[in-house]
């Protein structure tokens, strides 16, 4: 699928910087999952791949080549809310995105295109369990059913990176775990690039292969801006120790809801 | 006893409130019209509600003496083209112009400075530049309503458009959306029932102004027709007409309202 570089990668507003020497590789299949204290870069790092933002020094390498500056198909992405169409139903939310790549005048397909569409969009909106809602407006759906719709969304345009921005924030606990197995049979089954930034420490701990902490390095509480985040830990699978969760909870200040 | 903020009058009981005023101000109308005529039979400014629909009768029912025409109609339909082309060509206008300028940053850089001047300038203040360069006819009055509200339309479109999370413009992106799709799809159709509402809101500017411009210069409406008989005080005229005109702007008002709700049945779930 998709290889992501950072080479000393720097972000930073006027004179504020927020991300400072970056550097990572992430293998094709990896799921990242990032944590970090607020304010202290993460949001931006998922701006970048997204192509919101662009580096201001250094390089960022999509399979080698540099990172487009723009969103694409290429990238498929979760917000924490405003993901979906609100006037939109589910089915119409989900075929959208073939109606999108494939007419681009009208936006509507017509005929056996749009039949063969509608089935696609119907086959994804049952893999996330949405089978049953294909004609509920978002307003209709919970928060839950919302974010399924989103990934199912997302995963239309068989994106080579998924980009989760803390997705499952606003959830019930009950629910994460739902949607947790969820994604995690979607990236083993569709050999998904994914990055999900978390709030919620064990979640980033468990659910994915690769933990990655940004946090800064150097403060000077004079000028809380003057330097930028950094990736402190950067862990891999199976290393769950209690010992070092907590060494992490003490750094960033996290909590460990569940 | 509830604190007044917690006393909620029955469904019922709401209803007959709400009317209450408008007795109380027809009772109003009806002493005062009664106390006048009882000194002076044919004093014309207070006229009873019996002289009002007879004469509101005659003018929609008996053709004209002088044009053989049936006045009312011949009003008010003269009166909503005028208010429907103004009113259609503001929203268009402001459908047009109100995307472009909250979504493209070359056209919102580009236009929005001169939106914003031209919706300080007083309408009524250009109407006789109006009338000056397009003539007395019907384009000047058209033009008066487009100047009056279309500012007004654009720049509240405009504003629902830059309202519009950055989430979703970000995600019809990652979906393959260009540009124009995202306008057709995404921006449009959620637009479109702010853009009714903020309609509904102009309408009142609107009339405003199609009465202004009617009594200045026209030979038929529903202005025109009010500001003609003003000059014999013909108040059994005048103040049918009003009701009438209240009656039609209240109207328009409802068939927006419908077509919102019919057509949009996500838009008042999402505010809820």
């Amino acid at each position: 699928m998709a290889t992501v570089t950072l080479k000393n990668v720097w972000k930073t507003y006027g004179r504020d910087i927020v991300l400072e020497r970056v550097n990572l590789h992430v293998k094709s299949g990896e799921f990242i999952t990032i944590v970090g204290a607020s304010g202290c870069g993460k949001t931006t790092f998922l701006r970048m791949l997204l192509g919101e933002e662009t580096p201001s020094r250094g390089e960022l390498l999509m399979d080698g080549a540099p990172m487009p500056g723009e969103p694409g198909p290429d990238r498929g992405v979760v917000f924490q809310k405003y993901s979906v169409f609100p006037h939109l139903n589910a089915l119409n939310n989900v075929l959208v995105a073939e109606e999108f790549g494939r007419a681009p005048l009208t936006g509507h397909l017509f005929g056996a295109a749009r039949r063969a569409a509608r089935a696609k969009a119907v086959e994804m909106l049952e893999a996330v369990g949405l089978g049953h809602a294909l004609k509920k407006y978002p307003h209709e759906l919970s928060g839950g059913m919302q974010q399924r719709l989103a990934i199912a969304q997302a995963l239309m345009k068989d994106p080579r990176i998924l980009l989760l921005d803390e997705p499952f924030g606003a959830l019930d606990p009950g629910i994460r775990k739902d949607m947790h197995a969820l994604i995690l049979d979607l990236w083993k089954r569709r050999g998904l690039t994914i990055f999900m930034v978390t709030h919620d420490l064990k979640e980033g701990f468990y659910l994915g292969t690769r933990l990655l902490v940004f946090d800064k390095v150097r403060h000077d509480p004079q000028a809380p801006n003057a330097y930028g985040a950094n990736i402190t830990y950067d862990i891999p699978v199976g290393r769950t120790e209690p010992e070092l969760l907590a060494e992490i909870r003490d750094q960033t200040g996290l909590p460990l809801a569940t | 006893m509830k604190r007044f903020i917690n006393q909620r009058p029955p469904r019922a009981v709401g209803y007959l409130l709400g009317l209450l005023p408008f007795v109380l101000l027809l009772l109003a109308y009806m002493a005062a019209s009664a106390a006048r005529l009882a000194e002076n039979p044919n004093d014309p400014l207070l006229p009873s509600l019996g002289t009002m629909l007879d004469t509101f009768w005659r003018l929609a029912t008996e053709p004209s003496r002088r044009t053989g025409e049936l006045v009312l109609w011949v009003d008010t339909a003269a009166s909503l083209t005028r208010l429907g082309l103004g009113v259609a060509i503001s929203m268009a206008m402001g459908l047009v112009v109100g995307i472009l300028a909250g979504l493209i940053p070359y056209a919102g850089r580009t236009l929005s400075p001169l939106i914003t001047a031209v919706a300080m300038i007083p309408p009524l203040a250009v109407l006789p530049i109006l009338f000056i360069t397009f003539g007395v006819g019907e384009l000047a009055k058209i033009v008066l309503i487009v100047f009056g509200i279309a500012p007004f339309i654009i720049r509240d479109v405009q504003q629902r458009v830059s309202e519009l999370p950055t989430e979703q413009l970000i995600k019809a992106q990652t979906l393959g959306a260009s540009s124009w799709l995202i306008i057709l799809r995404v921006v449009l159709p959620q637009v479109f029932p702010r853009l009714l509402d903020a309609t509904r809101l102009a309408l009142g500017a609107a009339w405003l102004f199609l009465i202004a411009s009617e009594a200045i210069a026209a030979t038929e409406g529903l202005g025109y027709r009010i500001f003609l008989v003003r000059r014999f005080m013909d108040m059994a005229t005048i103040l049918p007409y009003v009701v009438w005109i209240t009656l039609l702007a209240f109207l328009a008002d409802l068939l927006l309202r419908l077509v919102n709700r019919l057509l949009f049945p996500w838009y008042g779930g999402r505010r809820g």
